[in-house]
């Protein structure tokens, strides 16, 4: 496809309310790369809760607003986020199987729905941006990627973010064991299964901890947010970031904002 | 019986399971990804497979009377059961019939869906399982906890220990000694036993063939030795020929264990024929539905493909938590949190399908491409239509419907949320939450919402920033190396 000059930013409901600072990351590095992004200030929820719950009626109250919002512009909408991106893009497929109008708008929007990462790599063809940490050494910071279960196996993105962190000079890569296991987040599944979901996290902590990683990378606040809330409960020393601050970070000064 | 959240917790408590668990299921995930990476075009063989299956499942009814067709014709006495009662009533009146007393079985999933040694044992006939695993099982009294490696949550300390009580041998520990010692016992039964009893991992539709694959060769001993066989078998098992068994036979060895094909694969097309050196006098297959007739008209339909390898147990990290028994029925695992509440009725089973993260491990590992994400969010929704919901939960998600559909309400609504949340983290941290959300913090601290939202960072920004002013320009801190 041609370049977009502009995109449509769905910042995602964790983003705005409890990690606004990565969604000025992800602006950031658009801009930076010469994308106009405008954020529709209407946008709530993917619907996603209620979805997963199995509360479908609910789930199409919303996702008929974001539906329609994100339709009346014909930008490329970025989304911040593996989940809410599988969400957009494939589960309202699912959600409005019995309402052809929908259903129809559901397909059409899906064909310009990007996360983040698959955005950067797929679209606009940029795998390097000119991030790096430290003066030369190749390990000045260590970072652990956790590829986000939505992200990876829902959108099938295994490679995007992963290709921006190894074009960031300075930002070793560490091995984890089990990278690709589930943090235990799973949205409602933390709560209402929540000795699981603990289990699952202390594993995925455990595992982390081992690599030696100074930060926890990833495409998703609610699984971050979740490793955030075992990290700081444990007393760990870990940070979480998003894969944008990490790139905005890497680029030295802050973007003017 | 106790609640599925109940054998959870007694389970995460459970360290011997815990380490258990992870030793095996990590031995045997990398040895499936292995040997699938030594299989040529695995993904078209995976693919091919998927689409015999389900192919099957467009007319089963018609396939099955072709199967039973060619059963009949190769000399084998078929029966139907609905249920699981009506099976093992079937199976105790061959065994009448026949005069048979002693039992040997063959590892069987759908006997044991249907408690058959229950009901033979309550008719007077011995049954013993020959499946070193199954065997362990029936010795310590228990249920296997894994599709394919029953005893999966047993050390070889525990399995030394039961040996030791129930059979009055010396104790050991040592995994080779405890399998001679159950090996002396089991060829004994073999050679006394009337009756074999199996199950069936395929049936072949054009040649009426009975297939089952092992690896410690007892199904051959039981299918050969006694004088009747009967073959207990799920109405799902179908491939339609040999040149699809072979595409079965090539990803279910693989995936259950990584072997590029298990030591034994049987195929029993009747009972033995003039001339032939063994096999039994008298064979019957008894086809069970028990549910599945009413999975196959559903939106779970495709759960009818599985091929009962066991992948996705191995694969799945709340397997790996909690083990198999604590799922509460005969299938474990993802193919479980389907399988039960699809042949049992979601009513008493709506925590299995809840119990996921919906991280999609299953279905990459699963050789037949079965979405079992999307159909535990099917039965997600159909728990929602049929089963008991809590109040609370109910009008909390109406509430979130009503709510973020409207965007007004939906932002006045976070920023109240957020007030009151900062009120209870100076620190900006919650550490215990009220109500359902206190599952949070039984593990984690939960962030409470930031004091201003992006949205009004964003307007912030908009309202700083001159009118018409293009963005800032890239300055990178370095030369980009590569831009596509």
């Amino acid at each position: 496809m041609t370049k977009p000059k502009s995109v449509q930013l769905f910042h995602t409901c964790i983003i705005n309310e409890v990690y606004p600072e990565v969604g000025m990351s992800v602006v950031s590095i658009l801009e930076r790369l010469g994308i106009t992004v405008e954020v529709p200030l209407s946008q709530t929820c993917c619907g996603q809760p209620a979805f997963n719950a199995g509360f479908h009626a609910d789930a199409r109250k919303v996702a008929r607003h974001t539906l329609d919002l994100l339709s009346a512009n014909p930008a490329p909408v970025v989304i911040p986020s593996g989940s809410c991106g599988d969400m957009i893009t494939h589960q309202y497929h699912m959600l409005f199987a019995d309402e052809p109008e929908y259903l129809a708008k559901s397909h059409a929007l899906s064909e310009r729905c990007y996360e983040f990462s698959v955005f950067l790599v797929d679209v606009l063809g940029i795998t390097d941006i000119g991030a790096r940490f430290g003066t030369g050494a190749a390990d000045a910071f260590k970072a652990a990627y956790h590829p986000s279960c939505h992200l990876l196996r829902g959108l099938g993105a295994k490679t995007q973010p992963k290709a921006l962190l190894a074009g960031v000079q300075g930002l070793q890569c560490a091995d984890v064991h089990d990278q690709e296991e589930c943090c235990g987040f799973g949205g409602m599944f933390s709560v209402k299964n929540a000795a699981i979901s603990s289990g699952m996290l202390a594993n995925k902590l455990r595992n982390l901890e081992a690599s030696g990683a100074k930060s926890v990378v990833s495409c998703d606040m609610g699984c971050l947010m979740h490793m955030a809330g075992g990290i700081r409960r444990k007393g760990m020393k870990l940070e979480v970031k998003h894969l944008a601050q990490v790139l905005e970070e890497g680029l030295g000064e802050k973007a003017e904002l | 019986m106790s609640h599925f959240l109940d054998r959870v917790e007694t389970a995460l408590k459970d360290e011997e399971l815990k380490g258990a668990l992870d030793r095996a299921t990590e031995r045997l995930g990398s040895r499936r990804s292995a040997s699938l990476a030594s299989l040529e075009n695995s993904d078209m063989i995976r693919d091919m497979a998927r689409r015999a299956k389900m192919g099957l499942l467009k007319d089963l009814a018609g396939n099955l009377e072709t199967f039973e067709k060619n059963l009949i014709k190769n000399g084998v006495k078929v029966h139907w059961a609905e249920d699981g009662k009506a099976a093992n009533g079937l199976l105790v009146d061959i065994a009448k019939k026949a005069g048979c007393k002693r039992a040997v079985k063959s590892k069987s999933m759908a006997t044991e869906e249907t408690h058959l040694n229950h009901d033979l044992l309550e008719a007077d006939i011995d049954v013993l399982e020959t499946d070193l695993g199954e065997y362990i099982v029936q010795l310590a009294g228990t249920t296997p906890s894994h599709i394919i490696l029953p005893i999966i949550h047993m050390t070889k300390e525990r399995i030394g220990e039961v040996m030791h009580n129930k059979i009055k041998v010396p104790y050991t520990s040592d995994p080779e000694k405890l399998a001679k010692i159950a090996r002396v016992k089991l060829r004994e039964a073999f050679l006394s036993a009337d009756l074999g009893i199996t199950g069936a991992n395929f049936g072949v539709i054009d040649s009426g063939t009975i297939v089952l694959v092992s690896n410690e060769g007892n199904a051959r001993l039981v299918t050969t030795l006694p004088r009747v066989h009967v073959v207990v078998m799920g109405i799902e098992k179908l491939v339609p020929n040999l040149a699809d068994l072979d595409l079965m036979i090539k990803i279910l060895g693989r995936s259950a264990t990584g072997q590029k094909i298990t030591t034994y694969t049987s195929l029993i097309t009747g009972p033995r024929r003039a001339g032939e050196a063994d096999g039994c006098e008298e064979m019957h297959v008894i086809l069970l539905d028990n549910g599945r007739s009413r999975i196959l008209g559903g939106p779970i339909a495709e759960i009818l493909g599985c091929i009962r390898c066991g992948a996705c147990l191995n694969a799945c990290p709340v397997y790996k938590n909690i083990g198999g028994h604590a799922y509460g029925d005969t299938y474990p695992g993802p193919v479980g949190a389907i399988v039960t509440p699809g042949l049992r009725g979601i009513k008493g089973w709506k925590e299995l399908p809840d119990a996921s993260s919906l991280c999609g491990a299953c279905r990459e590992v699963c050789p037949v491409r079965l979405d079992i994400p999307r159909m535990l969010l099917e039965l997600r929704k159909h728990a929602v239509e049929e089963a008991k919901i809590p109040f609370s939960l109910r009008m909390g998600l109406w509430g979130f419907g009503e709510v973020a559909s409207r965007p007004w309400l939906y932002k006045t609504g976070a920023r109240l949320g957020g007030i009151f949340a900062r009120l209870l983290a100076p620190d900006g941290w919650i550490k215990k939450l009220p109500g359902l959300a206190g599952g949070w913090t039984r593990s984690r601290d939960m962030k409470a919402p930031a004091p201003k939202s992006f949205q009004q960072l964003w307007r912030e920004r908009a309202a700083a920033r001159p009118a018409g002013k293009p963005p800032a320009a890239p300055t990178p801190a370095r030369e980009p190396a590569h831009v596509r």
